[in-house]
């Protein structure tokens, strides 16, 4: 197998935020075409993972390709959804307005969006069910809304590799189910998809590949093979409490305070 | 109205408008105490300017006063990142620091020359119309009017070419940065343009007055629109208009110009806060007391409603005693019967209520999720 056959490849990565190591000797192959889960208690890395592969933190050892190469030149197949809450929804600005933003980077510097990326913004936010908010005040939108906005955002870049950092955080059923259908969209037109999840309950059923990491890799796979009673426990440090779903496959829950 | 006069309206504008425009972005970025740090700490880089070209008027000091100016960028979010200080604080110690060494260097070494510090915190605007600038003799007209309308000039074309990567980068540094616009740069451009805009701006009207010119539009501005483009257009009018208020009034008072426009600057801001269509303070306790008369309203409708056909009907809907049952001051009781009536959302017969189909349509609307 060549590198050239993995969507994401990372090796021997080792991260450090605010001179703390938070991510030691990560590696992760990430095939194209999966729908895969990060999964880790808080202060894991998760978000650290994610931007060193986007190339917003620098890893202090290891490196990055996404299709084989570095990120900066595939920068135009990546897209991005960050944290919700990492920006300033108060921003003078409208939803239609955000949406193109994913457009800029096809644009390039100085070139200015016009009629085409108006266009693209329009018919991601078609996708999402939110045409009728296009106009709308972004500092007018519920949580579920701003998050349906950043994903619109993303698949306006149309990338081959999309990578969210809590995409279902603060959402309710309604717009996760929305959100879910839309991602396993992705994953039949062809493109990776990769998402910091927390609802260890739902990974079975919304995804196929998975990342278990506590500030190191315990194991990413398939779901079926890699999501087990055994590898939580190493995750979460053995307060995850099991229970039968009822399709038959293992799901777990687990008490986040007291991991914290 | 003298030449004079007009003179230093137009110095005056074209500061105020060259200063609203990296202010909507110091405003937005929540960096608006980083102009008060670089206003200061660039008195340093004029003080080493002027010592080394041995001019108060060479180009050259606007390059050094924007160099500290940066410097007091970096030295802030150096501090910053050491984790030890916050953002506020590591201000705080920064610029005294920088602009105390400049008020030594100036005292001690500089003490007969033309840099008082009177100057450096209020501006001479007054005298900006006798400093001409002149080329084989023909009178251009004052030199603080050519230095400003440059900036001015460079500002907005750096804003009309660079519009997305700004916004981008102000919105969200971190999709800015994964899709290659270098928000790092886009920031320490912006700063940049702070730090020239404010030393160009010193000369005129001392570093208070940029500090006032640079937040004050703006944050006003933010207030009347939800439109980048259009806050930025509002920012330099605000800032213009309360620059030729302010002209008038320091000539009414015969008083300090430099002061009286920062002061309209302030009135400026409280006129928008107080009248500003949606967020102003007086349109608030408007929409909240209609809120509140129409949400007592849905109430009655409701409560009426789920009387309606019961055995205590004739007591829980009759008029008389409703400011018990439902726990209300009698004469806002009095009030919401009368409004609900007028608009139709309940009827009145022998003293009773009922609900009509518009008020049942409200009550049902708002019981639904």
């Amino acid at each position: 197998m060549t590198d050239q056959q993995f969507a994401i490849d990372v090796a021997d990565m080792t991260a450090v935020y605010h001179e703390q190591p938070v991510l030691w000797d990560v590696d992760l192959q990430v095939p194209a075409g999966v729908l895969m889960a990060i999964v880790g208690p808080n202060g894991a890395g998760k978000t650290t993972l994610i931007k060193c592969i986007l190339g917003l933190i620098k890893p202090v050892a290891g490196q990055v390709l996404v299709q084989g190469k570095p990120y900066k030149d595939r920068r135009d197949r990546v897209a991005y959804v960050p944290q919700r809450g990492s920006v300033d929804w108060d921003f003078p600005t409208n939803v239609l307005d955000v949406v193109e933003m994913g457009r800029y980077g096809a644009l390039g510097w100085w070139k200015r969006p016009g009629k085409r990326e108006r266009d693209a913004a329009m018919h991601a936010l078609e996708k999402v069910g939110m045409a009728e908010f296009a106009h709308r005040q972004i500092s007018q939108l519920s949580g579920g809304q701003q998050q349906r906005v950043f994903l619109a955002r993303a698949l306006a870049q149309d990338a081959d590799i999309y990578l969210m950092d809590e995409p279902f955080q603060g959402v309710d059923a309604v717009t996760e189910r929305a959100i879910i259908d839309l991602l396993r969209e992705l994953r039949a037109a062809g493109k990776t998809v990769v998402a910091v999840h927390h609802d260890l309950q739902t990974v079975p059923e919304y995804f196929d590949w998975v990342l278990l990491m506590n500030i190191r890799k315990i194991a990413s796979g398939p779901v079926d093979e890699v999501f087990t009673e055994e590898n939580l426990r190493l995750t979460y440090g053995g307060v995850v409490a099991f229970m039968q779903a009822p399709n038959g496959s293992t799901a777990a829950a687990v008490d986040t305070e007291s991991v914290a | 109205m003298s030449d004079a006069q007009l003179d230093i309206q137009m110095i005056a504008v074209v500061t105020a408008a060259a200063c609203a425009i990296p202010g909507t972005f110091l405003v937005l970025r929540r960096m608006a105490m980083m102009s008060d740090a670089i206003s200061h700490s660039i008195l340093l880089g004029i003080v080493i300017g002027f010592f080394i070209v041995e001019s108060t008027t060479s180009p050259v000091l606007i390059l050094f006063a924007a160099a500290v100016g940066l410097l007091t960028v970096m030295m802030v979010e150096w501090l910053q990142r050491t984790g030890l200080v916050r953002e506020d604080a590591a201000i705080g110690i920064v610029f005294p620091l920088l602009f105390s060494i400049g008020v030594i260097l100036i005292s001690r070494f500089a003490g007969n020359v033309h840099l008082d510090l009177d100057a450096v915190l209020l501006g001479e605007l007054a005298f900006a119309s006798f400093d001409r600038f002149q080329v084989n003799g023909w009178d251009l007209g004052p030199k603080g009017l050519w230095v400003m309308g440059t900036i001015l000039l460079l500002n907005v074309a750096l804003v009309i070419v660079f519009f997305k990567e700004l916004k981008l980068a102000t919105f969200d540094p971190a999709l800015a940065a994964s899709l290659g616009f270098m928000p790092g740069l886009v920031h320490y451009g912006l700063m940049s343009m702070v730090s020239v805009t404010t030393v160009g701006a010193f000369d005129a009207v001392g570093s208070i007055l940029v500090v006032a010119l640079m937040i004050g539009p703006p944050a006003a501005a933010y207030l009347l629109t939800d439109d980048l483009r259009k806050m930025l257009v509002l920012s330099v009018a605000i800032g213009a208009i309360s620059a030729v208020l302010g002209y008038w009034m320091a000539h009414w008072l015969d008083a300090s110009i430099a002061g009286a426009m920062a002061t309209m600057v302030g009135i400026s801001f409280l006129t928008v806060l107080l009248f500003a269509p949606a967020r102003g303070l007086v349109a608030q306790v408007l929409r909240h007391k209609r809120q509140k008369l129409d949400f007592a309203q849905t109430m009655l409708a409701i409560h009426v409603m789920n009387h309606e056909g019961t055995a205590e009907m004739r007591v829980e809907n009759r008029v008389d005693g409703l400011d018990e049952h439902l726990h209300w001051d009698t004469q806002f009781t009095a009030q919401i019967v009368d409004l609900a009536r007028r608009h139709g959302i309940v009827t009145e017969s022998n003293g009773v209520l009922t609900v009509t189909d518009n008020g049942r349509q409200r009550a049902q609307a708002a019981m639904v999720r």
